[in-house]
């Protein structure tokens, strides 16, 4: 089954197109990425998916459902969750209140209903709490929950960003260079992270990445992209050997000798 | 973040002179001469004589605080040079005026202010007495900071407290009179002012207190024979006493205090609109204006009422239409942020205002005249009318407003508009519906200010559109920052500081805004996350002295 399908997806900023009628197919429980040189369009590509952006042309379908025309809450509510390539936590919130906050679409019980303290509000916060706290050890940062997320290091900061997506209850989760600004060894530790979060948790990964090596190893399918447009597509090795591809990073001539 | 070495003679120089300057400052626009009137020890100290030198004192002890490490002597010496170069503006002053008639300029230099800065002598006596007594008052601040703590803290203590009696000496000897009788407030008080000897004694005794307190740390025995109560007990015991508060305050203060409660009120509202949600609103007064104007329509017996509702009747009419008012002003600002929304905002308080004060509205709101003839709240027939019954009406009003902030803010809700001022975008990539969210804050803010003015108007029994300019917004917006923005009891204290303190300070009203805007300045260069500051604010600000 297919979780996210793209359709001619055309996306521009005045006389740039930025992302330019853009087609592609997530299956289910796969290791997707998405690659491509600096300004290929790739992170307005994911506004468009997340509705951030609205686009100008073509269709995306989540789970068989049109995602045309949806705002990013909605689109969000339906189980897609995202991270930022510059990581956007709310820093003036502690650990635990940054993933109650992604836990915000899961609550039934009503705003006004916190007034008159019910039972079935307190078990509902009680509750939240826990799932909070359990994904808060799952992502590695047992006991850091009342820290302040600003005063996180910066690895940290990466997880809890994820912990708060994973909040959402995603059955897409869209990584913006989850590697970005990290050394090697910690670059390892995302990787067997990420893979992790597929594996355990069946989540369907949608990735950008930027470390060739990092895609390489955990992808099971790139999407190559330049000026907007996708210029290649297929298995890791498929994209290491394709010509395009190589005159893209590398500029043109490399590919030949 | 203050490099000690860089702290030289050269320095303590500037420092001197800057404190002069501001001493000359306050004597030349008339404020010493005023504060003057106010006496704290009869026949020793008036409020004049604090203001003159709390500059110094100020200075004084700060740079010794600089210099702490560099021995007794030279910090002792700092002092002096200070208060001494603090007198020179001083005498400069005076010199000029005794020889030159200035007061055609500056019409404050009177002869008044020469009394007082001459020490009631001539002018070479008064002159020597001005610079050595400068000198030593900064020597003695500065030998503050070579004391140790267990002298140092007594000795604060006290001067603080025996002060702030002092100041307050008229309304205390007011309210003692009523209970113990004048025989009992002739022996403390001397012509609205502390008796020197019973001044004496007060500092005796509140020094006696803290160093009583201090020993009891040190065994790490402290009583606080409250501690083990039952909260609820304790919670009862806090409501007898705000209950009782009225008996005790008498008629003066209760009426101070439910000006402070109104502002309680608002300041709690907008708490949740700028606090919380992070919405700068600069119109706020708009919503206590609406809530005002719907209880003097719909109660008013005047010519311009036509249903003669009760209190009790109109405050549900009130509060909705503050409320509506809040979600229409929501409606088209849902997309702005930061300085647009503020200006937007500012715009939409004075829409409201004018419309008051329009010709075209007048058969409906009165126009600059008005609407009169509010009736008081009323409860099974009896009128509430002196300010010890409205205390009541405020408090349970404030009450309710506190209660709701507080579980919103613990709630999902309260995530949500946190998670909104923190970052909006991302706030709506984690679900959360914005246009719901913000309406909320702006619906609830409303509200609280619309009760705030329904009950605003039933306790003046007329409103006038003047009474809604800008400044209240204004007012509300520096009260909650000087408590500390998102801090509930940072509201209550933010409001007696900025409502309450002027209003027993009222001879002073003249210069009530400057000391507005000196508390300000002051108040956002040492402790910009306000006098009680939300948990996490406090954290963040100071986050860089958590790390080191």
């Amino acid at each position: 089954m297919l979780v996210l399908s793209t359709n001619d997806v055309t996306k521009s900023f005045g006389g740039l197109t930025a992302v330019n009628q853009f087609s592609f197919d997530v299956p289910e429980g796969k290791i997707y990425s998405v690659i491509g040189p600096n300004g290929a369009g790739k992170t307005t590509f994911f506004n468009c998916i997340t509705g951030f952006y609205e686009f100008d042309g073509g269709k995306i379908e989540f789970m068989g459902e049109m995602l045309n025309g949806k705002s990013t809450d909605q689109i969000t509510r339906l189980g897609v969750s995202r991270t930022y390539q510059n990581i956007r936590l709310f820093s003036n919130m502690t650990a635990v209140e940054n993933i109650l906050v992604g836990h915000h679409p899961h609550f039934k019980t009503y705003w006004f209903e916190a007034l008159i303290p019910t039972k079935r509000i307190l078990q509902e916060e009680a509750e939240a709490l826990e799932e909070a706290l359990h994904l808060l050890n799952f992502v590695g940062l047992k006991g850091l929950g009342d820290q302040l997320a600003c005063n996180l290091p910066y690895g940290a900061q990466r997880r809890l960003e994820i912990a708060r997506a994973l909040a959402n209850r995603p059955k897409l989760l869209l990584l913006d260079e989850p590697t970005a600004g990290m050394n090697p060894n910690e670059t390892v530790e995302m990787i067997e992270f990420i893979q992790r979060l597929r594996d355990e948790l069946g989540i369907t990964i949608l990735l950008i990445e930027h470390d060739m090596k990092v895609v390489m190893s955990i992808s099971e399918n790139i999407g190559v992209m330049d000026f907007g447009t996708k210029i290649a597509e297929g298995t890791p090795k498929e994209i290491q050997r394709n010509p395009q591809v190589i005159e893209a990073y590398l500029g043109r001539g490399a590919a030949d000798g | 973040m203050i490099d000690n070495k860089t702290y030289s003679l050269k320095d303590i120089i500037k420092t001197g002179l800057l404190s002069g300057l501001i001493a000359l400052s306050l004597s030349v626009i008339g404020f010493i001469t005023l504060l003057n009137k106010r006496e704290l020890v009869a026949g020793i100290l008036s409020l004049g004589h604090v203001f003159l030198f709390s500059p110094l004192i100020a200075f004084a002890y700060l740079s010794a605080v600089r210099i702490k490490d560099e021995g007794k002597y030279k910090i002792l010496g700092s002092g002096f040079l200070i208060g001494i170069l603090t007198s020179i503006p001083l005498l400069i002053l005076a010199l000029i005026e005794h020889f030159y008639d200035i007061r055609q300029f500056l019409v404050n230099v009177s002869p008044d202010l020469m009394e007082i800065l001459l020490f009631n002598q001539g002018i070479v006596a008064g002159s020597i007495i001005l610079m050595l007594g400068m000198g030593l008052v900064g020597l003695l601040a500065a030998g503050l900071q070579t004391l140790p703590e267990n002298i140092r803290g007594p000795i604060t203590y006290a001067l603080t407290w025996t002060l702030l009696i002092g100041t307050f000496s008229e309304i205390l000897s007011g309210r003692l009179r009523s209970f113990f009788g004048p025989q009992f407030v002739k022996i403390i008080f001397v012509r609205k002012a502390l008796n020197p000897l019973v001044a004496g004694i007060l500092l005796l005794f509140f020094a006696g207190l803290e160093i009583n307190t201090q020993k009891r740390k040190k065994r790490d025995d402290v009583k606080r024979p409250w501690k083990n109560l039952d909260p609820r007990i304790k919670n009862g015991l806090g409501m007898l006493l705000l209950l009782l508060l009225p008996l005790v305050l008498g008629t003066y203060l209760t009426e101070v205090v439910n000006n402070v409660g109104l502002y309680v009120l608002m300041g709690l509202g907008l708490n949740i609109v700028v606090g919380f949600a992070g919405l700068l609103d600069l119109g706020y007064v708009a919503f206590f204006a609406i809530g005002a104007y719907v209880m003097g329509i719909l109660t008013t017996q005047g010519h311009l009422g036509f249903v003669s509702m009760s209190f009790w009747t109109a405050l549900p009419f009130s509060v909705g239409a503050a409320t509506l008012a809040g979600i229409m002003l929501g409606i088209p600002v849902l997309r702005m942020r930061g300085d647009y929304l503020a200006i937007v905002t500012l715009g939409f308080g004075e829409i409201i205002r004018i419309l008051a004060l329009s010709d075209m509205l007048k058969n409906q709101f009165g126009g600059a005249q008005g609407i009169l003839q509010i009736p008081k709240p009323n409860i099974a027939g009896f009128d509430l009318v002196k300010p010890e019954f409205l205390f009541y009406v405020i408090l349970l009003g404030v009450l309710l407003a506190l209660f709701v902030s507080w579980r919103l803010r613990d709630s999902r809700l309260g995530r949500q508009w946190m998670a909104m001022r923190e970052d909006e975008d991302v706030a709506e990539a984690m679900g959360i519906n914005l246009v719901s969210t913000k309406l909320l804050a702006f619906a609830t803010g409303a509200a609280f200010s619309g009760l705030a003015g329904a009950i605003f108007a039933s306790k003046l029994t007329s409103i006038f559109p003047h009474s809604f300019n800008l400044i209240v917004s204004i007012n509300v917006l520096c009260l909650i920052i000087v408590g500390g923005l998102g801090s509930l009891p940072g509201v209550v204290v933010g409001a007696l500081i900025l409502v309450g303190l002027p209003e027993l300070l009222r001879e002073f009203a003249e210069y009530r805004m400057l000391m507005y805007g000196a508390l300000l300045i002051v108040m956002m260069l040492l402790m910009p996350e306000g006098f009680i500051p939300s948990e996490v604010s406090k954290r963040e600000l100071h986050a860089h002295e958590i790390q080191d």
